[in-house]
């Protein structure tokens, strides 16, 4: 989330797509019915199924599951096309006035320029700024740009990576043909109400309706009102799921509701701690902080940070201040922290202790080398990987090829009895050779630590209870483990032993390392007196960094995670504070927790102004411009340099090297194209309307084990399928609680009533649901709750998956399910960027059981 | 089992003489005595719900005042009216988590799955993690490799995975990232991605 | 020690109650704004948590409603409803269900047993099981088919509006849990006012121009309310009686005919009187089908 769960409380116009809030994020969805109740707030819901949030909506529209970034585009369209925009937040925040390079080309064949069919991938050198600077009010033909050289290769080397421009080129008029802004509306030209309509299912009325409404805050520029979308993996989980989440911050971007309260781009996500997990880094591509990871070519740790280290690129009259040059602190402190005395000047600070990722690790990836018999031996800790899928078959027949599977859970779950998976016939169990331990974890009133939310609130919880029997929490499993592998490499040796050896453990008890002395770890502490050169502060030896800003390349400062650093400092531990004061009555909480980056509560809060530092709307003041102080002041923690005056036009997006909002992205920012395009989910029943001649995302990836097996309507797989969770229960773990499934009790399909009556089907009866990968046994839901829909004038229709059953529960055990899993259904097929496969939308055939 | 008109005819024969009874006593006490609050005398701990992400506060009740002698018990849990966010409201699952506290489908000893077998063994702890340790280290010495084709320094374990899950904790996640690192893992995963 | 409620009525009592009069307590009701409910059930959990209640077994039945009635140990129930309005669009209704502590109780005029029933002076109406004599007037007499048989144990129960945590000072279980703030609770003339408010705000500001409030007078008002989206059709979301009130014999027993409650000879010629009346052959029928079946049936695991 940019802002948070409270703040929603200030929108005047919420957009829930790809989410269901009210029913799977209920607590923190009361704040979209507290800004209905006393904002008069608007809430449009767009999902495939008439929710509990379209419930309480103004609004639904029923959409065409995977075919989300068709009606965005349609959203961004309407709003280019009626001005629903600010100039002056759309000019100086945004790089719409940003002048791109010659070569460009849209994808209007269903290609941007750069495409290597061989590859699956694009060369993406002419997805980048124009040098030349300020060309405002001249004639675009009149305009001559010098050619960039391309950066020599040096001799031996691959030619090195494109860069950013210095002195970006840049028309205030918006009126040069390749300004971002022209560009923008040429792309989304296409998408017509009438184009969405065939490619959505959406009617052109409601298409329209919905986009008036949603626009409606920026009507004639006025910036008084703000709006917010809601978003989770309905969304992600789609071939081109980064696509939609781009579109979203672009048509925030167009609307001025970055960094504003009330607005923004808010991943709700799903978890608990999967906001933390990401800030943490325990993803393959991360180190913690998101630092990237380093990559074979990196043959020192100076070459790490040259390639990771971002340099500025913007119009030369601008600002940036690029926090992201930072990056060189941020690493060196966190090899500090992770191999202490061992990481040295010398040695590179132990930069070769960390293993060099070559190619894609993710989660799919994992999967697919387990069965291929590459990975001999899988963790899961608190990790479901047979029910999360994608494709359980798959992941079932991979975890038959390992040599080795430990799991640590509270309860019998379907990974850790993947062997007993009424797929395996009995017989077949003495060919399986897979040892797997299940080692009894604790449960979360059991341990204490920190959780991130999605608001970025880093919260502390208290141990209640002891774990039961013989169960032993987390970290202390993860400890004796990692000691005793140790100590098998000290006394025997063996491959490269040294980060084994030499990675800081000085825990008081390492073998159950205290989470109040990690958690201070992650914040940092100075490992020489370090001053900080703004303010003479000195913090001493020893001491708990106060913030990120005190962090060192040189080794005098060690730090876990640099997100973190000011969450347990020398004043004490802020995540576990409790004020309940909220001065500005924003709903920022300050004192509550804590929040990354350094209890910033609304990332991005410099645009909650205006070019000279005043709030858009004073009744909603963030932060602003103190003349007098001559900095940044307000009720938030200014998100930007805080001396920094309106006049040095210093960009609100501090991140970015450019510090605007990115309605362009340039070079490798995407993989799929610098604006988002509309590609059809790999199983769908329809070609694509854009362009009949590329179908599905050209970078997107699909699978070529034995297990991935792809649906056509051909085939008769004409029926589209989504999956999702209920309310009621909580991904695969309430099954084994005996009130949620009191309240849910058998797996369910959910039918429109116009399919049912096809098929003679009433609502009760155990029907069976077939992708190209397996099958799903459930009760049929009849309901009015999901309509036919026309696609490109064919009426097809959409059936829905609530995912929450297995092999093992209290119903399953008692026999009383089908014994199948949802994700049996689903492929493995992934988004170019983040890598998620494409769980919400593929083909089905049902039939009665 | 349903209620048949022979109870009904007898509830009838002893309405009449029940209420009379019943005079006997001091009559405020007797009609309004409402039951002892269940958490009058618990102790409260903060914590956060597990769920989604959300992250409501709660507050387990636990009798046992945290003398030496008592295992607490959870009695109760509800929603902290403190949090920001959640204001002491639960959903359906925050407000049944007192079952999943105490739960008897919980796994209570290690258990091992022996290659070919069909059936489950309990495992000293002691004995659980020497095995994996040398299993780790076998995988991790048989498969890694230092250099690349081009000579490059990898150090990279590609045949071990870790997969995390969405409640494992800030701090854990650090231990997982710093432990598994160090081995050189390459396959470090979490629901995060999913 | 909780404090005590102060008494206002008690079932089968002759002459004034205890308290009547000697002191005041303000009026408390709880308000239910269906137009903010998200069907989510944490109220059904929070009801079951708090009052400890076992689980049971319930089966798929074409609905995302947990069962189809409220139960003796399950006081508290979403109903969903699909409704599709008369325009022909599409809304899903859902209520919550469970006793509305009305300010006349017809469960309390029916019941021949002293002190199986109690009305606080707060509004809360409230079973005591320990006089309880399982006859079942209470269900005969609630124009609203709140009371629920325990076979097992030959009583009634319902929902009391938590009286255990209101008599601490705490809100119901039901009202604290609810993620949207669709539940509200405090005096009956602050829930009127929010009442009216929101119903106010929903007919100038949504298109359901027909928003109001529920508060039957056949019943004397209740201390439960609803604002609806539309009043004049409370029977779209499951039930609700559009004009509730007390059956007439249950009215003339406990009216006129109360002076005759002390005597328990009379008094059980009444029932029998009341048992003919209201239960006859047919109907005795119906209600035996929507008795839930015993505990052993009903309950599973742990």
């Amino acid at each position: 989330m940019t802002n948070g769960w409270v703040d929603i409380k200030n929108a005047d116009m919420i957009l829930v797509m790809g989410g269901n809030p009210a029913e799977n994020h209920p607590c923190g969805f009361k704040w979209a019915m507290e800004a209905k109740r006393n904002r008069n707030a608007k809430l449009i819901v767009v999902d495939p199924r008439y929710t509990r949030t379209a419930a309480v909506g103004d609004m639904h529209l029923q959409i065409r599951t995977g075919s989300d970034l068709a009606l965005m585009g349609a959203f961004i369209h309407y709003t280019l096309e009626n001005n629903r925009i600010n100039k002056e937040y759309l000019v100086n925040y945004t790089n719409a006035a940003f002048i791109i390079k010659e070569g460009f080309e849209l994808p209007e064949e269903g290609l941007y320029s750069g495409y290597n069919a061989e590859k699956h991938s694009y060369d993406k050198s002419s997805w980048n700024y124009q040098e030349g600077g300020n060309v405002t009010g001249k004639e675009p033909a009149a305009v001559k740009f010098a050619e960039a050289k391309a950066p020599a290769a040096e001799p031996g080397k691959p030619a090195p990576a494109a860069k950013l421009p210095p002195n970006v080129a840049y028309d205030l008029t918006l009126q040069h043909p390749r300004c971002v802004y022209q560009l923008l509306r040429k792309q989304y030209s296409r998408y017509t109400p009438e184009m969405v309509e065939r490619i959505t299912g959406i009617p052109k009325e409601g298409i329209l309706k919905a986009a008036d409404l949603l626009t409606s805050i920026r009507k004639d520029g006025d910036m008084k009102k703000v709006g917010t979308i809601l978003y989770a993996v309905g969304w992600t989980h789609h071939s081109s799921g980064s696509q939609v989440i781009r579109a979203a911050a672009m048509l925030q971007l167009l609307l001025g509701n970055m960094g504003r309260a009330g607005g923004g781009v808010n991943a709700l996500r799903g978890h608990s701690n999967i906001q933390g997990a990401t800030d943490m880094a325990g993803l393959y591509h991360l180190l913690p902080g998101y630092l990237g990871v380093p990559t074979p070519a990196d043959k020192s740790l100076d070459d790490y940070l040259k390639r990771v280290t971002p340099t500025v690129s913007k119009p030369d009259e601008w600002a940036s201040f690029n926090y992201n040059s930072n990056t060189p602190r941020f690493m060196v402190s966190l090899l500090k922290a992770l191999y202490g005395a061992a990481a040295t000047k010398e040695n590179d600070f132990a930069f070769h202790y960390l293993p060099k990722v070559d190619r894609n690790y993710s989660w799919t990836e994992l999967w697919d080398a387990t069965l291929r018999g590459e990975v001999e031996g899988l963790f899961a800790f608190g990790m479901n990987g047979v029910a999360i899928g994608p494709n359980s078959n798959k992941n079932i027949n991979a975890l038959k090829k390992a040599k080795w599977l430990v799991v640590c859970e509270i309860y019998p779950d379907e990974t850790s009895e993947f062997w007993m998976s009424p797929t395996i016939p009995k017989e077949e169990l003495k060919d399986i050779q897979t040892t797997v331990y299940r080692l009894p974890g604790a449960g979360f009133a059991e341990k204490d630590g920190t959780m991130v939310n999605s608001a970025r609130w880093l919260q502390w919880k208290w141990i209640a209870v002891p774990p039961p029997g013989d169960c032993k929490v987390d970290q202390e499993i993860l400890a004796r483990i990692f000691l005793k592998v140790r100590e098998l490499y000290q006394k025997e040796g063996g491959k490269f032993p040294d980060p084994i050896l030499n990675a800081s453990w000085s825990y008081t008890d390492k073998y159950s390392p205290s989470l109040t002395e990690v958690a201070k770890e992650l914040n940092g502490k100075a490992l020489a007196d370090v001053t900080d050169p703004a303010t003479q502060t000195v913090i001493k030896a020893g001491q708990q960094l106060p913030g990120f800003a005190f962090l060192r390349d040189d080794g005098s400062t060690a730090c876990g995670n640099w997100i973190f650093s000011g969450s347990w400092t020398e004043a004490g531990s802020m995540i576990q504070r409790r004020g309940t004061e909220d001065p500005s009555g924003l709903g920022a909480y300050p004192n509550w927790a804590w929040c990354w980056p350094m209890n910033r509560r609304v990332l991005y809060n410099r645009a909650s102004c205006d070019a000279s530092g005043k709030p858009w709307d004073p009744d909603r003041a963030q932060v602003w411009w103190s003349e007098s102080a001559k900095k940044w002041v307000g009720n938030d923690v200014p998100d930007f340099k805080p001396d920094s005056a309106p006049s040095e036009h210093m960009g609100p997006f501090i991140m970015n090297p450019d510090g605007i909002g990115r309605l362009f992205v340039p070079l490798g920012g995407m993989n799929d194209g610098p604006f988002p395009e509309f590609y059809e989910p790999h199983e769908s029943p329809v070609t694509n309307l854009l362009h009949p001649q590329q179908v599905t995302n050209p970078v997107s990836k699909k699978f070529k084990s034995p297990d991935d097996k792809y649906g056509t309507p051909a085939e008769g797989y004409n029926i589209l399928c989504t999956t999702y969770r209920l309310t009621e229960h909580y991904h695969y773990w309430t099954k084994n609680n005996p009130m949620n499934v009191q309240l849910q009790p058998e797996p369910f399909v959910e039918i429109p009533a116009e399919l049912a009556d096809e098929m003679s089907l009433t609502g009760g009866e155990q029907v069976r649901v077939k992708s190209a990968r397996g099958s799903y046994v459930a009760r049929a839901m009849v309901t009015k709750r999901i309509k036919p829909m026309m696609i490109d004038g064919k009426k097809t229709f959409q059936i829905g998956l609530p995912i929450h059953w297995g092999f093992r529960g209290i119903k399953e055990d008692e026999g009383k399910t089908g014994h199948t899993l949802a994700n049996q259904l689903t492929m493995a097929a992934t988004d170019p960027n983040a890598f998620t496969p494409e769980f919400k939308g593929f083909l089905v055939k049902l039939e009665k059981a | 089992m349903g209620v048949t008109r022979r109870d009904f005819l007898k509830a009838s024969a002893l309405g009449s003489t029940i209420p009379a009874v019943a005079f006997g006593f001091g009559l405020e006490k007797a009609y309004a005595e409402v039951s002892e609050l269940k958490t009058a005398r618990t102790r409260e701990t903060r914590s956060t719900c597990p769920y989604c992400s959300v992250s409501c506060g709660l507050i387990i009740h636990t009798i046992g005042d945290g003398a030496k002698n008592v295992t607490p018990q959870v009695v109760h849990v509800e929603g902290d009216p403190d949090h920001p966010i959640n204001r002491g409201t639960l959903c359906p699952k925050g407000a049944s988590l007192f079952h999943d506290i105490m739960n008897s489908r919980r796994l209570l000893r290690p258990q091992v799955r022996r290659p070919g077998s069909d059936h489950w063994e309990y495992i000293e702890w002691e004995q659980a993690i020497d095995e994996i340790a040398h299993l780790v280290k076998k995988s991790r010495d048989d498969h890694f490799i230092e250099k690349d084709d081009q000579g490059n320094t990898v150090n990279r374990c590609p045949s071990i995975a870790f997969t995390g899950g969405c409640t494992d904790t800030n701090e854990f996640n650090y231990l997982a990232v710093k432990s598994m690192r160090s081995l050189g893992v390459t396959y470090l995963e979490n629901q995060a991605r999913v | 020690m909780p404090k005590q409620l102060q008494i206002k009525a008690i079932s089968g009592h002759a002459g004034p109650a205890p308290g009547k009069d000697a002191s005041r307590d303000y009026d408390v009701c709880k308000l239910i704004d269906v137009t903010t409910c998200i069907g989510c059930k944490a109220c059904e959990v929070a009801c079951l948590e708090w009052n400890g209640y076992q689980f049971r077994e319930t089966t798929f039945n074409n609905t995302y409603q947990t069962m189809p009635d409220t139960a003796w140990n399950y006081w508290n129930l979403i109903r969903f409803n699909e409704h599709t309005n008369p325009d022909g669009t599409f809304q899903w209704l859902m209520r919550k269900d469970g006793c509305m502590h009305c300010e006349e109780p017809g469960c309390l005029k029916a019941c021949p047993a002293e002190g199986a029933i109690v009305q606080y002076a707060n509004g809360i109406v409230d079973f005591n099981q320990a006089n309880c004599i399982g006859c079942q007037y209470c269900v005969t007499g609630c124009p609203f088919n709140i009371p629920k048989f325990n076979p097992e144990t030959k009583k009634v129960f319902k929902c009391t509006l938590c009286s255990d945590r209101v008599s601490n000072g705490l809100e119901p279980a039901c009202i604290k849990s609810c993620p949207t703030g669709c539940l509200h609770f405090g005096s009956k003339d602050d829930m009127k006012e929010l009442a009216e408010k929101r119903a106010a705000q929903l007919r100038e500001h949504t298109a359901h121009k027909n928003a109001g409030v529920y508060d039957p007078q056949g019943v004397g008002g209740t201390h439960v309310m609803y604002v609806l989206h539309d009043i004049e059709h409370p029977e779209a979301y499951g039930g609700l009686p559009k004009n509730p009130s007390i059956a007439a014999f249950t009215q003339l027993w406990k009216g006129p005919l109360k002076w005759v409650g002390g005597s328990s000879l009379i008094l059980g010629l009444i029932a029998a009187v009341v048992h003919f009346l209201r239960w006859g052959p047919k109907e005795a029928e119906i209600r035996e089908d929507q008795i839930p079946p015993s505990s052993e049936e009903a309950t599973h695991g742990n």
